[in-house]
C-alpha cells in the first residue's frame, strides 16, 4: 500500500511540474492543483498509513494521527482559494492582455 | 517609567510642531521648545539622582520568555549625553527659526529635528544593547533626512544616501558585535554586560567582537578611513551641522566607545585598533581641514579631527584618559556648536562660504566676529578657554602613553603636530573671514544679525569661558559623574586648573600655538602645494566607484533572474527545489526504506491506483484539450478522495469531496472564457527539458515519500487522543484540534480564505469578458439554459442538502464532520442552485453578496476567540457541556461550536462570493451573445 501511495505522489507531483511549465493559463491551473493534490497527500502520509481506524476518541488504543489530517484539512480548503486566485487572475490577465499566455505575449 | 516618556515625547512632538508649523513659524519654534522642556523636566528626578553618583534603571518587561524588556539606564554618561542633547538641542530651536528662510518648511525641520532629538535620547538612555542599536538606527535615518532636507538638491541628496550608506553598514557590523557581545556575556542588559569585562575579553571571539563594534562606532563618528561622509553631510541647513554633525550625533560613536569602555578596553587589540584609528583621524581630519576653502568644510573636517582626538583617548585606555576623553566630549560640543553657528550666521548674510571671497567681515559684524573668535580660540586650546584644559590633558596623556613604548616619542610629536594645524585651522578661519583684505563680490552685503539669532552663540560661547576660567566650579560635578559612569568606578584624582606648573604637556602647548600661528603666516607655499594635489585621493570618488559597481553588478543579476517570464521562473523554481532536495539527501548514509512494517495491497487500492496514475497522466498528455484534462483531473480528485476514505480519515474525505465539486464547477465556468484548446507552441526541447523535471521531482517525491512512509514514527498525535475528550469536549480529534487546540491556526485559515475571496471580487469587478456567441467548432448555445427537470429537482434537494449540513455540523465534534466541510456541504447546495435555475432566479432569492456574511463570520470567530480573556483564560480556550435534547439525544456544546460556525459561515460566504461572482459575469457576458 505504501508503494502505491508513494507512486500516486511522485505521478502527481511530476505531471503537476510539468502542467505548471506550460506556456498557456489554463494548463498551469490544472498543474497547481496537482500539485496540491501532492502536497496534500504527502502532508497526510507523515502521519504514516493506518487503514480503517479514524482518529476518534473510543475507537480502539491505535488510530490514525490526528494532528496531520488537521492540517491537510485546512490546506485543502486553502488550495481551493488559491486555485480560485489563479484562474480568476488568468480570466482577467485574458481580457486585458487579450491573450492566455502566462507572459502575456503571442497570439490570444 | 519617566525614562520612557522623556524618549518618546519628542516623538510625540514631531507631528504636532509640524502641524502648528502650518499656522506659524513662530508658534512652530515654541512647540519644539515646549517638547524639549518638557522632556528635560520629566527627565529632571532621574538627573538629580544621578549628579548623586546613582543610576536610575527602569524596565517593561516586553517579551518576558525571550529574555526581552524596554530597559532604560541614566547614569552619569546618559545624564552628560542627555543635557547635550536637550540643551543644544533647545539653542538649535532658537537658531533655527532665525536661519531658515521663511520659503523653506520649518515644521519638516523642526518635526525632523525633534525625531533626531528622541533617537538620540533613545540611544544615550537605553539599558539593553539591542534596544540601544534600534535608537542608534533611528538616529542614522534622523541624520538622512535632515542631511537631505534641501531635497531639491542634488548634494544633499548625495550625501545624505552617502551618510545612510556609511552609518547604516557600520550599524550592520554593529548589530553583529553586540549580539556577539550579548551572547558572551550572558545577556543584552547593559548592567550584566558591564560587569562581565573579563569575561569578554579573555573570550575567544572577543577580537571579532571588538572589531564589529568598533566598525560600528568608527563609521558613526567619522574615524579614518570612514570620515568621508561627514563633509559631504554639510549639506544640510547649519543648525543640523551645530547639532547632528558636530554636537551629537557623530558622538553616538565615541558614545559607544565611553559606554562599553569597562567592557572592551584594556586589552593591546584595543589600544591599537582605536588610539590607531583616533591618532590618524587627529592628524588627518586637521592638515585637510586647514586646506578648505569653505569654512564649513573647515569646520567638518576639524570635527572629524576632534572625534579622532577623543577616539584616541579613549584607546588609550587610563582612567586618566578616559576623563580627559569624556571631558573634550563636553568642550567639543559647547565650542563647535557654537562655531558652526557662527558660521551659520556668516553663511545667512554673506550668501556664500568661500573664504576666497568672504573677507574682512570685522567691519560689517564686529559682534559676531569676537563670538566667533572665542569660540575659535577654545578649539585651538588657547589658555581661559575650555578646549585648552581637556587639550592640555591629552597632551600629558600622550606623553604618559608614550613613555612605555619603543617608539613612543612619536605619540607626543603626532599629537603636537596635530594640534600645531589645529591652531593653524582656526587662525585661518578668523583670519581669512573677518580680516584679510575687503570682501570679494559677495551676494549679499554682511549686517548683524537679528539679536535672538545670536543668543545660542552667546549662550555657548559664555560657556566656553566659564569652563575655560572657572572648571572647577562649573565641568567639575557632571565629568565627576560621567567619568564614574565610563569607568565604572571611582574617577581617578584629576586636577582641573589652569596652571600645571612647568610640564611637557605646557611645552607642547606652547609648540602648537606658535608652531600655528607660523604655519598659518607660511601658509601660501603650501596651499599652492594643496593646489597640486587635490582631488587626487578623494575618498568619495572610490564610495562612489563602489556604489555604482555594486548598483550594476545587483541590475545584473536580476536582469539574469528575473527575465519577466513566468515559464522560466517556474523552471528555475523547480530546479532549485530538486537541487537542494538531492543536497540534503546525497552523501547521507541512511538507506531509502525504513523498517516499518507495510500494509497489505488489495485488489480495489490497486485499481484504484491504476486510475489514479493513468488518469494524472492521460491529463498530462491531454493537456491542450482542457475540457478533456479538466474531467481526468477530476477524476483524479475523487480517487484522492477514495484514498482518504481508505485511510482512516474520513473528515479529509469529506472536505475533498465537497472543494473537488466547487472546484470542478470553478474551473468550468472559467473554461467557459478560455479558449477551448492551447496551441502547440513550446519547442521539442522546451518539452524534453519540462519532462526532464518533471521526472526529476516526480521521482525525489516518491523517494521522500517512499523513505517516511516505511520509517516508524514518533508523532505527538497521541497527545490529541488523549487530551480530545477532556480537554476539548470532543470525539473527532481532527476537529477539535482544528476549533480548540489549534484553533488560533484556523483563525488564520479562514482569514486566508476571505481575503483571497475578496480579492477574487475586487478581480472581477471590472472583468467584462466578451463571450463568443458559440463554441470553437460555431455550434451557437443551448437556448434551453436551464433545463425544467435539473431545476426543479435542484430545488427539491435544497432543504435536503441543508439539513444534511446541519446533521454534518452538530455531529462534527465528535464524528466526522464540522464546519469546513457543513460549510463546503451548504455552499454546493447553493451552487447547484444558481446552475440549475440560472443567476438571476438565484439572485432574487439567495444572498450572493456575501461580503457582510464573510466580515460577521470573521468577527464571530474573533469574538469567540475574545471571550476566553473575559475568563482569564488564553486566546480561543473553549469550555463545554453535554446537554440532553428531546430527540436528538445528547449534544455536545461546546464553545468550540460558536467557533465552528464562525468556520462555516466563512467557508460559505467565501466560496459563493467566489463562485457567485464569476457565474455573474458569465450571465452577462452569455446575454450580451445572446443578444
Amino acid at each position: 500500500m505504501e508503494a502505491l501511495v508513494a507512486l500516486a505522489i511522485g505521478t502527481l507531483t511530476g505531471c503537476g511540474i510539468y502542467l505548471m511549465l506550460r506556456t498557456r493559463t489554463f494548463p498551469v491551473a490544472l498543474g497547481l492543483t496537482l500539485l496540491s493534490y501532492a502536497t496534500n497527500l504527502f502532508l497526510f502520509t507523515t502521519g504514516r498509513l493506518v487503514m480503517g481506524r479514524p482518529p476518534l476518541v473510543g475507537g480502539g488504543s491505535v488510530t490514525a494521527d490526528p494532528l496531520p489530517q488537521a492540517l491537510v484539512l485546512t490546506a485543502i480548503v486553502i488550495s481551493f482559494a488559491m486555485t480560485a486566485f489563479v484562474i480568476v487572475l488568468a480570466l482577467v490577465a485574458r481580457v486585458e492582455l487579450d491573450s492566455d499566455h502566462v507572459d502575456g505575449a503571442g497570439s490570444p | 517609567m519617566s525614562l520612557l516618556i522623556a524618549v518618546l515625547l519628542p516623538f510625540l512632538g514631531a507631528p504636532v510642531v509640524a502641524g502648528l508649523a502650518r499656522r506659524s513659524r513662530r508658534l512652530a519654534a515654541w512647540g519644539a521648545a515646549a517638547a524639549a522642556l518638557l522632556t528635560l523636566a520629566v527627565l529632571l528626578p532621574a538627573i538629580a539622582d544621578g549628579f548623586t553618583g546613582a543610576t536610575t534603571i527602569q524596565r517593561l518587561a516586553w517579551i518576558p520568555a525571550a529574555g526581552l524588556s524596554l530597559s532604560f539606564r541614566l547614569d552619569g554618561l546618559g545624564l552628560l549625553f542627555a543635557a547635550l542633547i536637550l540643551g543644544i538641542g533647545l539653542l538649535v530651536i532658537l537658531y533655527a527659526l532665525y536661519y531658515l528662510p521663511p520659503r523653506d518648511s520649518l515644521g519638516r525641520l523642526y518635526a525632523y529635528l525633534l525625531l533626531f532629538m528622541g533617537s538620540m535620547l533613545g540611544v544615550v538612555l537605553s539599558g539593553n544593547l539591542i534596544q540601544l542599536l534600534i535608537f542608534w538606527e533611528l538616529t542614522s535615518l534622523a541624520s538622512f533626512l535632515l542631511i537631505a532636507y534641501w531635497r531639491q538638491r542634488e548634494s544633499a541628496r548625495r550625501g545624505a544616501r552617502m551618510a545612510l550608506a556609511v552609518t547604516g553598514g557600520g550599524g550592520l557590523a554593529l548589530l553583529a558585535g553586540c549580539l556577539l557581545l550579548g551572547e558572551i556575556a550572558g545577556s543584552y542588559e547593559l548592567s550584566v554586560v558591564l560587569e562581565q569585562g573579563d569575561l569578554v575579553r579573555a573570550h575567544p571571539l572577543y577580537l571579532p567582537t571588538l572589531v564589529l563594534i568598533l566598525l560600528g562606532a568608527f563609521t558613526k563618528s567619522a574615524q579614518f578611513p570612514f570620515h568621508f561622509w561627514l563633509p559631504h553631510a554639510m549639506a544640510a541647513p547649519t543648525p543640523v551641522s551645530a547639532y547632528l554633525h558636530s554636537a551629537t550625533m557623530v558622538k553616538a560613536g565615541v558614545f559607544l566607545l565611553a559606554r562599553l569602555f569597562p567592557v572592551l578596553s584594556g586589552t593591546p587589540e584595543w589600544t591599537w585598533l582605536v588610539t590607531g584609528a583616533g591618532l590618524v583621524t587627529l592628524l588627518a581630519g586637521a592638515v585637510i581641514a586647514l586646506f578648505k576653502h569653505d569654512f564649513k568644510g573647515l569646520l567638518a573636517y576639524s570635527t572629524i579631527s576632534h572625534l579622532g582626538l577623543i577616539t584616541a583617548l579613549f584607546g588609550i585606555g587610563t582612567p586618566l584618559a578616559a576623563v580627559a576623553g569624556v571631558f573634550h566630549i563636553i568642550n567639543h560640543a559647547i565650542f563647535k556648536a557654537g562655531l558652526f553657528m557662527a558660521a551659520g550666521i556668516v553663511d545667512h548674510e554673506c550668501g556664500t562660504r568661500d573664504m576666497r571671497r568672504v573677507n574682512g567681515l570685522w567691519r560689517f559684524m564686529p559682534y559676531t566676529a569676537v563670538l566667533a573668535m572665542v569660540a575659535s580660540a577654545a578649539m585651538a586650546g588657547v589658555p581661559l578657554f575650555n578646549g585648552f584644559l581637556s587639550k592640555e590633558m591629552f597632551f600629558a596623556e600622550a606623553v604618559t602613553a608614550g613613555g612605555g613604548l619603543r617608539f613612543g616619542w612619536l605619540l607626543p610629536v603626532v599629537v603636537t603636530i596635530a594640534g600645531l594645524f589645529a591652531v593653524a585651522y582656526s587662525v585661518r578661519f578668523i583670519h581669512d573671514v573677518f580680516f584679510n583684505g575687503e570682501p570679494v563680490d559677495l551676494p549679499k552685503t554682511p549686517h548683524e544679525p537679528p539679536r535672538w539669532m545670536k543668543v545660542p552663540v552667546e549662550v555657548l560661547v559664555v560657556l566656553c569661558l566659564l569652563v575655560g576660567i572657572f572648571p572647577a566650579q562649573t565641568v567639575e560635578p557632571i565629568l565627576a559623574v560621567a567619568a564614574q559612569a565610563v569607568l565604572q568606578a571611582p574617577p581617578p584624582a584629576h586636577d582641573l586648573a589652569l596652571w600645571h606648573g612647568v610640564s611637557p604637556a605646557l611645552f607642547m602647548s606652547i609648540v602648537a600655538l606658535a608652531g600655528g600661528v607660523l604655519l598659518y603666516a607660511l601658509r601660501r607655499p603650501l596651499f599652492a602645494l594643496h593646489q597640486r594635489w587635490e582631488g587626487r585621493f578623494d575618498a568619495r570618488v572610490f564610495f562612489e566607484l563602489l556604489e555604482a559597481g555594486a548598483r550594476r553588478q545587483a541590475q545584473r543579476l536580476i536582469a539574469r533572474l528575473d527575465t519577466g517570464s513566468l515559464q522560466r521562473q517556474g523552471a528555475m523554481l523547480v530546479v532549485a527545489v530538486i537541487v537542494m532536495g538531492a543536497g540534503g539527501v546525497l552523501g547521507t548514509a541512511a538507506p531509502l526504506t525504513g523498517t516499518r512494517a507495510l500494509l497489505p495491497v488489495d485488489g480495489a487500492s490497486l485499481a484504484a491506483a491504476a486510475v489514479l496514475v493513468g488518469a494524472t497522466l492521460g491529463a498530462t498528455v491531454l493537456h491542450r484539450q482542457r475540457l478533456t484534462a479538466l474531467i481526468l483531473v477530476g477524476a483524479v480528485g475523487l480517487i484522492v478522495v477514495l484514498a482518504f476514505v481508505t485511510l482512516s480519515a474520513p473528515d479529509l474525505a469529506l472536505t475533498q469531496l465537497a472543494v473537488e465539486v466547487v472546484t470542478i464547477v470553478l474551473l468550468l465556468l472559467a473554461l467557459h472564457f478560455l479558449p477551448p484548446e492551447s496551441p502547440s507552441e513550446s519547442t521539442c526541447g522546451r518539452r524534453w527539458r519540462d519532462a526532464g523535471l518533471a521526472l526529476l521531482g516526480g521521482s525525489g517525491a516518491t523517494a521522500l515519500a517512499w523513505a517516511v512512509l516505511t520509517r516508524p514514527t514518533a508523532s505527538i498525535g497521541s497527545w490529541y487522543l488523549d487530551h480530545s475528550l477532556p480537554g476539548g469536549g470532543g470525539r473527532n480529534v481532527v476537529n477539535v484540534i482544528l476549533v480548540d487546540f489549534r484553533g488560533f491556526d484556523t483563525f488564520g485559515e479562514i482569514t486566508v480564505l476571505a481575503v483571497a475571496a475578496l480579492g477574487i471580487f475586487a478581480l472581477l469587478e471590472r472583468f467584462r469578458p466578451q463571450l463568443p456567441p458559440g463554441d470553437a467548432a460555431g455550434r451557437r448555445w443551448d437556448a434551453d439554459v436551464h433545463p425544467l427537470i435539473l431545476a426543479t429537482f435542484a430545488r427539491l434537494l435544497l432543504p435536503l442538502a441543508l439539513l444534511v449540513a446541519v446533521f454534518v455540523f452538530l455531529r462534527g465534534h465528535n464524528l466526522p464532520g464540522g464546519g469546513f466541510v457543513a460549510g463546503l456541504i451548504i455552499a454546493v447546495a447553493l451552487i447547484v442552485q444558481f446552475l440549475a435555475n440560472g443567476v438571476s432566479w438565484a439572485h432574487a432569492r439567495l444572498p450572493s453578496r456575501t461580503q457582510p456574511w464573510l466580515a460577521a463570520g470573521l468577527l464571530l470567530a474573533l469574538a469567540t476567540g475574545l471571550a476566553s480573556w473575559l475568563f482569564g483564560r488564553p486566546f480561543l480556550t473553549s469550555a463545554s457541556s453535554h446537554v440532553g435534547i428531546p430527540l436528538l439525544g445528547e449534544v455536545a456544546l461546546a464553545s468550540a461550536m460558536l467557533f465552528d460556525l464562525a468556520v462555516c459561515v466563512v467557508v460559505v460566504s467565501a466560496t459563493l462570493l467566489i463562485l457567485v461572482n464569476l457565474g455573474m459575469t458569465h450571465q452577462a457576458g452569455q446575454q450580451q451573445a445572446n443578444r
